[in-house]
Parts: C-alpha cells; sequence; structure tokens
C-alpha cells in the first residue's frame, strides 16, 4: 500500500458545483507528487482535503494505510507549506519552527535540538531572533519549510509556495526544494499552476481539469505522450501547435482543415490508430520538432523571439500560425519566406472531439 | 471563506458564541417584543398586561407633544445630518491636502466626540444663554440691537440643538471620510492628472463618487445619532421651553418614567425603531450581501 | 493629493491655513469659554462677556462642582457620581470587549451555517433605539433584584456594548489571513491556543480602538443612567445634568463649567493620550457603519 491514498474522491458545494468528480491517486513512500493545472481545477481543495482542512463528498483519504478522511488535521501527521507562508507574524522564526513541536507536547530540550537541525539545514541559523516582518520572500519560504520539517511528518503539502517570488528566487527556491526531497525522503504532494515547477521537481504529475485527473504519469511520460489535448497543451512552453485536420472516409491522407491541398505527414502507426470512416483530428507538433529547412511548408516569419540560448518564431503558413524553436539565433528577418519540416513519429494526434490521444 | 471543518471540538467555536447569542437574542429581541406588547397593554403608571388594542398608537396620533417631537425630529434630524455630514467631508477634504499640523488639526476637530453630549449642552447652554452668553458677547462688541434668544424662543431653539449636535458630530464624520479618502488609490488620481483635471475636478467627479460607500455607511451612523438624541435635548432644553423642543426620545423617557404612562411609551419607543429599521435594516441587508 | 504642486506659499496655501485655521477657533471656542467661565467668580461672569480672560486663577467653582455643588437634594458635589461611574464604567468595558473579542473570532475565523446570519441579528444591536428596550429591562433589572444598585447599571452597559464590540473585533478578525489559522490547526493547536497564543496578540490596534470607544461611550452615556440608577449609584453624566439644572438657587455658571470639565475630564485625558490610535484603528477600517 502506498503512502498516501485518494479513493474515489468527490467534493460538491451547495448541491450543484462539482468541484472535484472523482479523485483516484495512489502515491509512494518518499514519492513526490505534483498536482498541476489552470485555477479552477481543483488542486488546492483536494489539497485541503489531504491536509484535513476541508472533508470530501464521498470517498477516502488513506494516509499509511491509516483512514484519515474524517479525522482533524492535527491527527494526521502532516505538515504544510502555505502560498502565504502563513508565518505567525507575532512570534520570531524560532518561535515559528517550534510552535508545532509545542503543541504537541515535546519538551522544551528536544525542541531546541530539533530547530537547530532545522536551521542549520536551511540556513535559518543567523534569523532565528528575527520576525517574519522583517525578513526576505525567500527567507520566509525557508521558515515556513523550517517549520513543516522541524515536525517530521509522513506527508509534506506544499501549496503553490513559490507563486510569490520572483523569478529569479523562483528557480533557486525550486532546487533548494528539490535538494531537500533528496535528504529527507519523505513522501510530498505539490500543487502548482506552474508547469515548469511540475516537471522539474515530480516523480510524478497529475495534471487536473475541472475537478478530474486527466493524466497522471510520469514527467516524460506527460510530455512525450500527453493522454488529452489539454494535457499536451499545458506542458511545454511555447505550447504545442495544434492543427484542426480531417481524413474523409475514403481518404488515405489526412490534411489540414483549413487547406486541403496540405497533406499531414502519418506513421503507418498512427494511420492505423485512426478509426474507420470520416474522422476530425488534431494534429499537435511541439516547437521544438519542427524545424527549418530547405523545402517542405512554406510560410513567412513572423514574429521573432531571441531567448539567449534559443529562439522562438511564429511562421505564418498555410495550415496556421506555426511556433518553432531553433537553438542559437536566427539569421533570418521577419517577412522573410522559410519552409518547414518535421518527422511524423513526433506528431501527436487527437480526436477532434473527445480530444483524447488517438496516437 | 469557510473555516476549517475539521476540528476536534468541532462544537466549541458554536458553544462559545451561543451565549453571546441567547444574550441578544433575548435582550434585544426579546425585549422589543415585550415592549411591543407594553404599548398594546392598558399599561400606565405600573404595567398592566391586559390587553388594548391600538389605543395608545391613537392616541400618540392626537397627541400635540408628540407631533411636535416628530416634526422637531425632522428639522433637528434634517439640519444634522446635513450639517454634520456637509462639514464633516469639508473638513475632511482640506486635511487631505496634506497639511503639516494635521494630526493637531485633527485632534481639535475630533474632540468633542470625546465628551458627553451632556458636558456639551450644558456648554453651549451657556454658550446660548440669553442674558450672559453670544447676545452679550456680540452686544458688548458693539451690535447693542443684537438679539439672540433663540434657546428660549419656542420656535427656534430646536436649532439651537442642531447647532451643537453640528458641533459636537462634524469631527467624527471627518474622520470616517478621511479615513475612505485615504483608502483611494493613488494610481487613479495620477492617471486623473496626467489626463490634465484640475484638483477641484478630480474631486468633484472621482474621489467624491468613490466615497460613495463611506458615505452610507457615514450617514447610517449620523442618522443613529440624531434619532437617538436625547441627552443632548436634556442637557440643553429639557424639551423646553415646554415641549417645544421635544424629540421622540425626550417625549418616550417623560411618558414612560415620569408621568406614568408606560403604554403610550412604549408606543412612541416602538415608532422609533420603527424609522431606524426602515432605514438600517436595508442598508444593513445589502452591506452583508455584498460581503459576500 | 496635491502632491505634485510645489510646496511654496501660495496664495491657494493660504487660503486653506486660514479655514483651517477658522474651524479650529470654531471647535476650541467653547472649549475655552468652558475653562474661563469655570476660572472667574459670579462677578466676573456677570461683568464681562464669555470670550473674556479670567482675572487670575481662581479655582473656587472648581472645589464647589467637586465637593460640594447641589444635585438636587443632596449638595455633595461630583465626586460621588465621579466615584459611581467609575466603578461602573472599568469592569464593563472591560467584560464587553473581552466578549466581544471572543465573539469576533469565532464569528470571522470559525463560520458555520447560520454564522452570518447571527451576526446580522447581533448588529441590530448596534443599531437600534435603546429607547425601545428601557421598559422592559428595569422589569427585568426589578426582578432581578438589581433595579437601582450600580450592577444593574454594569450589566446593561455589558449586554448593550456587545454588539457594537462583537462587531469591531470582527471586521478586524476578518481582516487576518485564514491561513494562519489553518497552519496552526496543522501544528496542532486547539481553538483556545489559537486564540490566546496568535489571534490576541496580533489584536493590538482593534483592542486599543474598543476599548476606547467603549469606554467613552459607557462614561458618557446618559440614558442608561438616568433610567437604571437608584439613589447611590448614579453615574457622572447624571450628576452633571442634575448640577446644571437645579432651579433652587441662583445659577452659578461658573460652577456648572468647572462640572461640566470634570466630567469630561476622563474621557478628553484617553482621546488625547490615545486619540491617535483610535484614528489609526477607524482608518483599519475597524468602525465601517
Amino acid at each position: 500500500m502506498g503512502a498516501l491514498s485518494i479513493r474515489q474522491v468527490k467534493k460538491t458545494y451547495q448541491g450543484n458545483v462539482n468541484i472535484l468528480k472523482g479523485i483516484d491517486i495512489e502515491v509512494e513512500a518518499g514519492e513526490f507528487l505534483i498536482l498541476v493545472g489552470p485555477s479552477g481545477c481543483g488542486k488546492s481543495t483536494l489539497l485541503s482535503m489531504i491536509a484535513g482542512l476541508d472533508t470530501p463528498t464521498s470517498g477516502q483519504i488513506h494516509i499509511a494505510d491509516r483512514d484519515v478522511t474524517y479525522a482533524p488535521s492535527k491527527d494526521r501527521d502532516i505538515a504544510m507549506v502555505f502560498q502565504s507562508y502563513a508565518l505567525y507574524p507575532n512570534m520570531n522564526v524560532k518561535q515559528n519552527i517550534a510552535f508545532g513541536l509545542e503543541m504537541r507536547k515535546v519538551p522544551k530540550g528536544e525542541r531546541e535540538e530539533i530547530v537547530a537541525r532545522v536551521a542549520k539545514m536551511l540556513q535559518l541559523e543567523h534569523l532565528l531572533d528575527r520576525k517574519p516582518g522583517q525578513l526576505s520572500g525567500g527567507q520566509r519560504q525557508r521558515v515556513a519549510m523550517g517549520r513543516a520539517l522541524a515536525r517530521d511528518p509522513k506527508l509534506f503539502l506544499f501549496d503553490e509556495p513559490l507563486s510569490n517570488l520572483d523569478a529569479k528566487l523562483r528557480v533557486e527556491m525550486r532546487a533548494e526544494i528539490k535538494l531537500l526531497h533528496q535528504r529527507t525522503k519523505t513522501t510530498t504532494v505539490y500543487v502548482t499552476h506552474d508547469q515548469v515547477e511540475a516537471m522539474t521537481l515530480g516523480d510524478r504529475i497529475a495534471v487536473m481539469k475541472e475537478g478530474q485527473v486527466q493524466q497522471l504519469g510520469t514527467p516524460e511520460d506527460i510530455y512525450a505522450r500527453p493522454a488529452t489535448r489539454f494535457v499536451a497543451e499545458f506542458i511545454g512552453s511555447p505550447a504545442m501547435n495544434m492543427i484542426e485536420a480531417q481524413r474523409t472516409a475514403d481518404g488515405q491522407s489526412v490534411h489540414a482543415a483549413n487547406a486541403s491541398g496540405i497533406d499531414l505527414p502519418l506513421t503507418e502507426t498512427q494511420r492505423n490508430a485512426l478509426p474507420k470512416g470520416h474522422v476530425e483530428l488534431t494534429y499537435g507538433l511541439r516547437p521544438e520538432d519542427v524545424s527549418l529547412a530547405d523545402n517542405g511548408l512554406p510560410g513567412v516569419l513572423t514574429i521573432i523571439e531571441p531567448t539567449g540560448p534559443e529562439t522562438y518564431a511564429t511562421v505564418d503558413t498555410g495550415v496556421g500560425k506555426l511556433t518553432i524553436r531553433i537553438p542559437g539565433a536566427l539569421r533570418r528577418s521577419v517577412g522573410e519566406t522559410v519552409h518547414l519540416q518535421w518527422d511524423a513519429q513526433k506528431a501527436h494526434l487527437f480526436d477532434a472531439g473527445t480530444e483524447m490521444r488517438l496516437a | 471563506m469557510s473555516a476549517p471543518s475539521t476540528l476536534r471540538t468541532p462544537w466549541l467555536p458554536k458553544l462559545v458564541i451561543a451565549p453571546s447569542f441567547i444574550l441578544a437574542f433575548l435582550f434585544i429581541y426579546g425585549l422589543i417584543a415585550w415592549n411591543g406588547y407594553l404599548s398594546v397593554s392598558a399599561s400606565r403608571l405600573l404595567p398592566n398586561y391586559e390587553f388594548a388594542g391600538f389605543d395608545h398608537y391613537a392616541s400618540l396620533l392626537d397627541n400635540d407633544r408628540f407631533r411636535v417631537a416628530m416634526i422637531n425630529m425632522g428639522i433637528f434630524g434634517g439640519l444634522f445630518i446635513a450639517g454634520s455630514m456637509a462639514l464633516g467631508l469639508l473638513l475632511a477634504i482640506l486635511l487631505d491636502q496634506k497639511v503639516r499640523a494635521e494630526g493637531v488639526l485633527r485632534t481639535v476637530y475630533l474632540y468633542p466626540m470625546a465628551i458627553s453630549f451632556i458636558v456639551t449642552g450644558t456648554a453651549w447652554k451657556w454658550i446660548l444663554n440669553p442674558g450672559l452668553g453670544l447676545e452679550h458677547l456680540v452686544q458688548q462688541l458693539g451690535f447693542t440691537d443684537f438679539t439672540f434668544d433663540w434657546l428660549v424662543n419656542p420656535d427656534k431653539a430646536i436649532y439651537c440643538i442642531a447647532i451643537a449636535g453640528v458641533w459636537q458630530s462634524a469631527g467624527f464624520v471627518m474622520a470616517l471620510f478621511l479615513a475612505g479618502l485615504r483608502g483611494i488609490d493613488d494610481s487613479i488620481i495620477k492617471a486623473a492628472q496626467v489626463d490634465g483635471a484640475s484638483l477641484p475636478r478630480i474631486y468633484w467627479r472621482i474621489i467624491i463618487p468613490t466615497l460613495r460607500p463611506v458615505f452610507f455607511s457615514t450617514l447610517m451612523v449620523v442618522s443613529h445619532l440624531a434619532i437617538k438624541s436625547f441627552d443632548l435635548v436634556m442637557a440643553l432644553t429639557a424639551g423646553g421651553p415646554g415641549y417645544a423642543t421635544d424629540l421622540p426620545a425626550t417625549f418616550m423617557y417623560a411618558m414612560a418614567f415620569s408621568r406614568g404612562q408606560i403604554g403610550l411609551g412604549a408606543a412612541s419607543a416602538t415608532v422609533m425603531l420603527a424609522t431606524v429599521a426602515a432605514i438600517v435594516v436595508p442598508y444593513l441587508y445589502s452591506e452583508l450581501r455584498a460581503k459576500k | 493629493m496635491s502632491s505634485t504642486q510645489p510646496r511654496s506659499f501660495t496664495f491657494q496655501r493660504l487660503l486653506l491655513w486660514t479655514v483651517l485655521a477658522l474651524f479650529a477657533v470654531y471647535f476650541l471656542t467653547p472649549l475655552y469659554v468652558m475653562l474661563s467661565t469655570s476660572l472667574k467668580d459670579m462677578d466676573q461672569v456677570r461683568g464681562g462677556n464669555l470670550l473674556a480672560l479670567p482675572h487670575g486663577l481662581n479655582f473656587e467653582a472648581w472645589a464647589k462642582a467637586w465637593g460640594t455643588a447641589c444635585t438636587g437634594i443632596e449638595c455633595n458635589g461630583l465626586k460621588p457620581f465621579f466615584m459611581n461611574s467609575l466603578m461602573m464604567v472599568l469592569p464593563a468595558v472591560a467584560v464587553s470587549t473581552a466578549i466581544g473579542a471572543v465573539n469576533g473570532y469565532v464569528l470571522a475565523k470559525w463560520t458555520f451555517r447560520g454564522s452570518e446570519t447571527m451576526f446580522a441579528f447581533l448588529l441590530f444591536g448596534v443599531f437600534m433605539p435603546l429607547q425601545v428596550v428601557l421598559l422592559p429591562m428595569s422589569q427585568v433589572l426589578g426582578w432581578m433584584g438589581l433595579a437601582s444598585s450600580i450592577w444593574g447599571l454594569m450589566l446593561v452597559h455589558i449586554v448593550c456594548g456587545i454588539p457594537s464590540t462583537t462587531l469591531f473585533f470582527r471586521n478586524y478578525y476578518v481582516g487576518l489571513p485564514q491561513e494562519l489559522v489553518k497552519a496552526a490547526m496543522l501544528d496542532g493547536a486547539s481553538f483556545w491556543q489559537i486564540f490566546f497564543r496568535i489571534v490576541l496578540p496580533l489584536s493590538t490596534p482593534i483592542l486599543v480602538v474598543t476599548l476606547i470607544w467603549q469606554f467613552t461611550n459607557v462614561w458618557n452615556d446618559f440614558l442608561f443612567g438616568v433610567v437604571f440608577s437608584g439613589a447611590d449609584s448614579k453615574p457622572i453624566t447624571v450628576g452633571l445634568n442634575n448640577l446644571a439644572n437645579t432651579s433652587s438657587t441662583v445659577k452659578e455658571y461658573n460652577v456648572d463649567m468647572a462640572a461640566a470639565l470634570i466630567a469630561a475630564l476622563p474621557t478628553l485625558f484617553v482621546y488625547v493620550v490615545a486619540g491617535k490610535y483610535f484614528v489609526r484603528g477607524l482608518t483599519a477600517g475597524a468602525v465601517k457603519g
């Protein structure tokens, strides 16, 4: 059995609003699970239920084989880092970290030891006497993590902890969180709306939309074989290029919906995966899978965005605007005609109606 | 934001607030109901729980003193509310102009709220004293024909109460408006300045409309003060001369506690309640709705 | 607002200062009149006018107001009334504030179904005209045996103070992040531990506002004082009113003014010392109609 078991958890508000429509996730001990999705998908609600701050309308939650669905938070042996850190403003860093231990009646000597150890791990030793108001964003974040670490719980919960930090700090703290997890090997559930955090931190990722898990898998799985159109567009930046296409009932090839003269290449496997008859589908291409060549799909460069290590370019083609990624700098200018080529194997096919992956 | 719904003792918050709620229910609504019953009972000097129908209410309509009280309520209420609101707003706008002595001035404008209406009434009674007060002062300054006997004039005395009332409350209104003004986002003002609006225009077209919620909540507070006015009248004129400056509050007190007309007093209190409720309840309702 | 204009001595600034100063005079004049009159003897009062300075500092009127002025039948000055007020106000303020804090905590941080409605009902108590509970309240106090005692008056002030204090604390606590409570719950704190260890230490601004507000209102109250007190338990507002309105002897305006000042001193003192905290609290949205 896993360290955390979420079974058929549903949540409805006021009779009609379905926030969670049946979530099933098994988390292994020591695993770092990411819950990612757009606002309103239910990830924070699910986290609240794991934390014991909310109860599901139906379903169960087990932590380390104990049914905790209705158990109060303090009985669940979990620790949480909030988006706003929720540090107690009237206490200094030391007292903040020790508060949970105090509530659990840990004797003073032991408390001091634990606080010292945690402070050392997070480099907070010189800040112990300061109040949260006197700390920077990054320091507050570390104190919040310290408070969670001090409890040595069975489960760590993170609720978008890096959202309030500036870009540079976010990258640094991401690395710290990853290092910390490698050291402590505590089972972790981490909620974010940032797909980069999801990909870099997670052992497994649950991509959520409108109260359901669209796909649960490793970062590689999710990136290479997205199960739905939503997952394909959500993960990866710039987003996957989507071309609306169709294959007529008697046709062999797939052509773009708005440009019937242009055929989109398919492999044998992909062709076989298509259902019989007329098919409306979406043909997806990741920007890095499309390259500039001497011949291929013609188009005009409309936007060029150099980022340093690579360049994103938007090309206006017969099938629509496509974004491509090119390593290094692009020695072309806006308005030039270019040709695009790609390997059919790299294409992702989704049913236009159900948005599920076809091939 | 709803509370964390799992607590080891989920009944505790409800238990803690229950006594206050029960107390409030009993002492507010229970007593209001009781008062209501008294107003339809045959009570005179002592409570008499025999049902007397709406006799007392009917006699209120005929009662000259009550009629005067209600008219005075209108005059005084209108002047007091308009005066306090206008003066308070003006002072708030003036003080908002980054004046260096703001702290001191604010203290000066606001201190009258700290003293009792009885003290205010006593002081202004002296100031408006026909023989030795304001009249005397102005006469001594040379205007020997100046008369200011409003305080003892049945038709004019009510204005004196309004004057004293505005003096007391304008500062408080100012404080509320000032807080509202300070809460306005600076960037909106700056945008208007960049757009070329002059200062008075900015005030008129942007700031004052933004103050609408503050305006209404302040209006509530001031109206409430106006309807409750009892202390001020008792100290300044004791309802006199005769009952020319009676207000519903003083009428109620007189009937219930000095004239041995409990039923009538209770009826007048119920009328006061109805007046307040008519204003406050819709306001509270819309406020609590909005806060959701 | 005029931050973009140079702070030079323009005509506009001069006008602004003049108007502000005139209003300051308007507000201060009654205080000056009270003070100066209280320091004169009756000859000066009759001889001079409202604004005339006293001929020296004559505290006779003050002594008389405190100790020997007549307030109806008795002539013991305001001292006994002052003591009554003191004994009544301090516990009433403390208790109503404490209860308001706990109530506000529950209503803001531990909402449950119906808690908003409860709050709305409680809120009406802030606005209702007190006349409407006067008669039944005196009956109730009579039954409890508290009809003309200081305890009865104290009880009334506590009960009628709870809606206001609850309003202040609840509005303030709503501004405290709910995540603090959640974090504390996860840390294992109980309902009361969260209140005493986290919420209360963060309540200083609103505590000051509420204490000042309650003290001012209860000390300055007249209506309850005149209805619910007995011969020995009348508060200072009643004493002052009686003193200033006794028609028996010759009017001694200087004593009246001294008495008014004595009655006003405690609240004025609180205001001058702690007033800026009060305004700060108002600005923080403590009193929202």
